[in-house]
This record gives structure tokens, sequence and C-alpha cells, in this order.
């Protein structure tokens, strides 16, 4: 059979889009105009001089990186960066590790009280932080935790959030697997770790990047909690950029903008388990 | 390898009890079938026996020893899942050697029984996959292999056929009927799946509502099953059963209230036959025809109640006929129409 060759007219690429899509994009456009702009602005107010940061033009004229070698060579915003890195850690392993415990037990285990326990541990999420505040900062002045890493970190060494996401995850483990290895002779702990953590991995994970970046942009617990400057983190350490040295806008886009990489190449690397983790959230939460 | 004891079991659950006293003993070597429906209490009976349900009343042996508060893991089974419950995260051989993760044996000696198992199953080749690489055939094996490289007592299934298509299933059977006759390993396996039942079993045992009602080699079930629940659940396609009444040694439809129930197994209903003496003779409307290839199977109705009997391969039986089927002697099982139970054969 012979292939004609008969010129069939394609719409134009816009001809096909509604005009419900170009709202919705526009809508989006400038939503997203909106949420950037700031950011955009403290990168390049980075880069400006003292004298340029109230010149309002996003690409700066002279732009340096004098205040990023400042910042880093200078003063003590290493100390803070590493004191940010350093609870975020910790609290963020702490998370991992008893969040996934106690809704593993609360998942897989029919023991008296079990309800109870999950509901007081999922009434905390309605107490607003503020609240919290007062009581923790008097049990850390009572045991003497105030001013330490350990004060900083406590009151998120475990959460409610990350026990009821854990154990809605545990749950969706089908207990043959739980079985199973009880047959092959494993212990309780052994089959937690062993089995059921890499079955839930992207629980984990979500867990573990909203842990970690929560912690690296805590502000109020530990300005509260935190008095000398060698323990302050680096979103406490700024501010000091601003009541100590009237305000050094360029200083704190700076430090904010060394802080906002760090963020972003944790987002880049588990961006994957962020977006997989939100939506199984949301799934199954 | 061990004989497994059920003496007088109870399960309940708060005040209802799913498990009602049973007794059994299987033989050490045994291949035993546990078949009912859905409900029946046979997988709470084998998880009981597994230890991961806690026995309410009587007692487990496995040997000469009582288990009922020891641990799954010292009863020293092997058990395999509807779901195999191999692991996601591991591969092949990570599976099959978890097996033996609380085994003292030597590194070396845990790979070559890892390494025999596999190529007992056929998984060799397979050995460095993980289980998402696998058919569903294929998973099931290697749930088989983790089971078996622990040289257990006893193995058992739970119901483990039920997710695979029905070809698999047939091939399946096979293999772990002829892995029982090279291990000869005590084998309690439960589904409610009466071919697996007949096909598999040394034994079968028929329960319903947390009764054993018999336990007994297939056709023995087959032939002489002990009541009116039993003969229809095991055979397919079911016995047909029909009000009778008993005049003189002969079987007719009953009237009105019935003095037994007539059972007859399609495959002893003829259509068609030349039967000098029938035990029993059932007249009606063909309401369906189903062409088998070597038989086929005529659906008809007598008084609103559907027969199923066999005709010929070509019969010429069409739907809307009146059709007269005929049962042999000897091939009537009557029961009693008020206990079900079984009275003999007519």
């Amino acid at each position: 059979m012979a292939v004609t060759d008969t010129a069939i007219p394609t719409p134009l690429p816009f001809a096909r889009i509604k005009p419900g899509r170009i709202v919705l994009w526009t809508i989006l456009f400038i939503g997203g105009m909106l949420m950037i702009t700031p950011i955009l602005f403290m990168f390049s107010t980075s880069l400006k001089t003292a004298g340029q940061i109230y010149d309002l033009r996003l690409i700066p004229q002279n732009p340096t990186l004098a205040n990023y070698v400042e910042v880093l060579t200078e003063g003590q915003f290493l100390r803070w960066f590493l004191n940010s890195a350093f609870v975020a850690i910790c609290v963020t392993a702490s998370n991992v590790f008893f969040d996934s415990l106690v809704g593993y037990t609360l998942a897989k285990f029919r023991f008296r009280g079990r309800m109870f326990v999950f509901i007081a541990i999922l009434s905390t999420l309605m107490i607003p932080t503020e609240m919290l505040v007062i009581p923790w900062y008097l049990m850390s002045a009572n045991f003497g935790w105030l001013d330490s890493y350990w004060g900083i970190m406590f009151p998120g060494m475990m959460t409610a959030f990350g026990t009821f996401l854990m154990k809605q995850f545990f749950e969706t483990v089908p207990d043959d697997f739980i079985e199973a290895a009880r047959m092959d002779g494993l212990n309780e702990f052994t089959i937690w770790w062993k089995i059921a953590m890499p079955l839930v991995t992207p629980a984990l994970s979500a867990l573990a990047i909203f842990t970690f970046l929560g912690n690296w942009t805590a502000f109020f617990w530990p300005l509260i909690s935190t008095t000398s400057k060698e323990l302050y983190t680096l979103p406490v350490g700024l501010t000091s950029f601003a009541v100590e040295q009237a305000i050094q806008w360029e200083m704190i886009m700076t430090g904010a903008a060394i802080a906002t990489i760090t963020t972003l190449l944790v987002f880049l690397a588990l961006q994957r388990y962020i977006v997989r983790g939100v939506m199984l959230a949301g799934l199954r939460g | 390898m061990a004989a497994f004891e059920l003496r007088d079991l109870v399960k309940a659950y708060g005040k209802t009890r799913v498990i009602h006293g049973i007794d059994l003993i299987i033989p050490d070597g045994e291949f035993v079938v546990f078949v009912g429906p859905s409900g029946c209490g046979k997988s709470t009976t084998l998880r009981m026996i597994a230890g991961l349900e806690e026995v309410t009343g009587g007692e487990i042996r496995i040997g000469d020893r009582v288990v009922n508060e020891v641990d799954p893991k010292e009863r020293n089974l092997a058990m395999v899942f509807q779901n195999y419950a191999i692991y996601p995260h591991m591969t092949v051989r990570q599976n099959i050697a978890f097996g033996l993760y609380t085994s003292r044996l030597s590194k070396r000696e845990k790979l070559e029984k890892v390494e025999a198992a596999g190529a007992l199953l056929g998984l060799t080749p397979l050995l460095d996959r993980r289980p998402s690489a696998l058919s569903g055939g294929q998973r099931q094996r290697v749930a088989i292999g983790r089971a078996m490289v622990r040289d257990p007592v006893g193995f058992l299934f739970d119901e483990p056929l039920s997710n695979l298509d029905a070809q698999l299933r047939a091939q399946m059977r096979i293999e772990i009927k002829d892995l029982h006759r090279r291990l000869r390993t005590t084998i309690a396996y439960v589904t409610h799946d009466q071919v697996e039942a007949m096909t598999m079993a040394d034994r079968i045992v028929v329960m319903k509502d947390g009764h054993i009602l018999q336990a007994a080699p297939p056709m023995d079930v087959y032939d002489n099953p002990v009541d009116v629940f039993t003969a229809r659940f095991i055979g397919t396609p079911s016995m047909n059963i029909v009000p009778a009444k008993q005049t003189n040694g002969v079987v007719t439809l009953a009237d009105g209230d019935p003095s037994v129930l007539a059972g007859v197994r399609p495959h002893d209903l003829l259509v068609g036959s030349e039967i000098a003496q029938p035990g029993l003779t059932l007249t009606g409307t063909v309401t369906a025809v189903e062409p088998l290839g070597p038989e086929t199977l005529v659906h008809f109705e007598i008084a609103g109640q559907s027969i199923i009997a066999t005709a010929p391969p070509h019969g010429g039986v069409t739907i809307g006929s009146n059709v007269t089927a005929k049962a042999p002697r000897g091939q009537v099982h009557l029961f009693d129409a008020v206990t079900e139970k079984a009275l003999g054969r007519a």
C-alpha cells in the first residue's frame, strides 16, 4: 500500500490549551514569584556591600563574596553552623530511633491500654509549642540543663507527630513478615531492626528530613534555652548581627543564605523521599 | 522430625470460642491437610501449633513435649505463609539464609545449606535476585526454601497457594508433594481448596465451626463422608442432596417430610444410562449443559432443586428437555434428615 503524504493540519500548541489552564498557571506563577523573590533578594543582598543594601536591584552592581569570607572566617558563625548541625543530627537520630520504636510497638503489639497510650501521645499534638516553653524552661532550670546542648535538644528527642507517622506506616507492614521472623527465631528487637525498619524506609526518610529541617531552622526554643554565644544555633546566632552590630543586613542575609544552601542541599539529595513521604503520609495518615 | 498431638484443644477470643476442644494425632512424617470454609478455625489451629496464637485450653504436643507455653522459635517448626512473607529488602540467597539467622552453624555451612536448598527448589539461577523480580511461584519456592533450610521437625503451610493462578497452583501442588516424599517431614497444611486437600494429603481433616468433622485419607472422606457438610464440601461438583424416603431398600424422592437425605455424586448420577436396578432415579428439566470434553455436566431441576448429573460427551442433551438420570445401587449416600449424619449407602 502506498504511503500518501497528505498533510494533516497540526493544531498550534497554544490552540489546545484551555483558558482555565492559563488562569491556573498565572496564579501559580504569581505564587511562585512571591515565594522565590525574598530568597532571590537574600542571595542578592549577600553579594552586596553595606552601602548597596538599599539598592533594590536584584543583580548587584559590584557583586562581592567578601561577606561570605567575613562570615565564615570571623566571629562564631562556623561554630553556630556546627552547633545547628550537631543538634539537628542528634535530634533526628533520636526521633528515627524512638518514634519508630514506639510506633512499631503501638502498631504491632496488642496490650491493655494500647489505645490510651496512643491517644495520650496524639493529644499532645494539640498543645501549641508556646504553651510548652515555660514548663520546658522550668524543667531545664531544675535539672540544670539550661545553656547546654542537651537543654536545646531534649524537647524534640521524641515527637508525637513522628510516633503517629511511624505507627501508621508500621500498620501497613503485613503481620506475616513479623510472624515469619518470629518463627525463624528472632527476638522482638531484632525483628523490629532487621525486618520492620527496612520495610518503612520511605517513612523513616520523610521523618528524618522533616525533623532535620525543623531543627535546623528552629529558633524560639534555642533562643530561650541558651545564653552562651558558643552554644547558639545558626538561626539564633544570626540575630546577633542585628542586635550587637546595628543590623548588618548583608551579614544576616549571607548567614541566612549559607543556612538555606544547606537546607537546599539536603532537600535536593533527598527530595525523592520527601515527596514520597509526604504523599504516603497524606494517603495513609 | 516429630509427631504432633492436639488434645482437647480450645481457643477463645474473650467469651467467643472458635475452637471447641479438638483432638488429633498427626504421626511423624504424615502430610495432613486441614480443610474447611473460611472461619472454620483451621488457620487458628495451625497458628496455635506454630505458637503464634495462645492456647486457651487443652494441650499441644510436638514429639513428647507439651509446647503450650513454648515460644515459636523454640518449637523448631517452619511455617510458610499465604503471602509468602519473604523479605523484599533481601535477595533470594539472604531470604533463604535468614532461616538460619539464629543457627550456630559456621558461615560456610550456612552457605552450603542455602545452595543445597536453592538447588533442590530450582532457585540456583535466582539466588541473587530480589523478590520483586520473581514470579509468584518462585516467591513461594523461596519461602519454602527458607523454611526447609532449618531442618525443622515439621512444616506448617497456611494456604500457601492461594495467591497463585490455577496453572501454577497445580504445579506447586506436585512440587510440595514431591518435597514431602523426599524429606518425609511432618506437614500440617491449611487450605480451603478441597482439590488441594484431595491431591496432596495423606489424611484430610475436615473442619467446620471450630470442630473436626472427619479426619481420614482423602478417598475415605470422598467415599464415606460422615455428614452432609463433608459430603458436599469434598468433591467437585458438590454431591447432590435431595430429601428422600427409603421403602424396602428403595430410595425415592420424598413428597412430604423426608425420612432421610439422599446424596449422590454428579459422577455417579448418569444421564441416559441403562442401569437395570438403579439406587436412585431422578427426572427433571435441563437448565444448563456444561461440556467438559470427556464428559458433559447436565444441570436439571426437580421441584425447584438444582441437580447435577453426568452425560456422555456427545449425548445431545439440550436445555429445556426432560432428562432421566440414574445412580447405581451402592452409590447413593443416606443421611439422617435431622442430624445430617451419615446412615450408610443404598
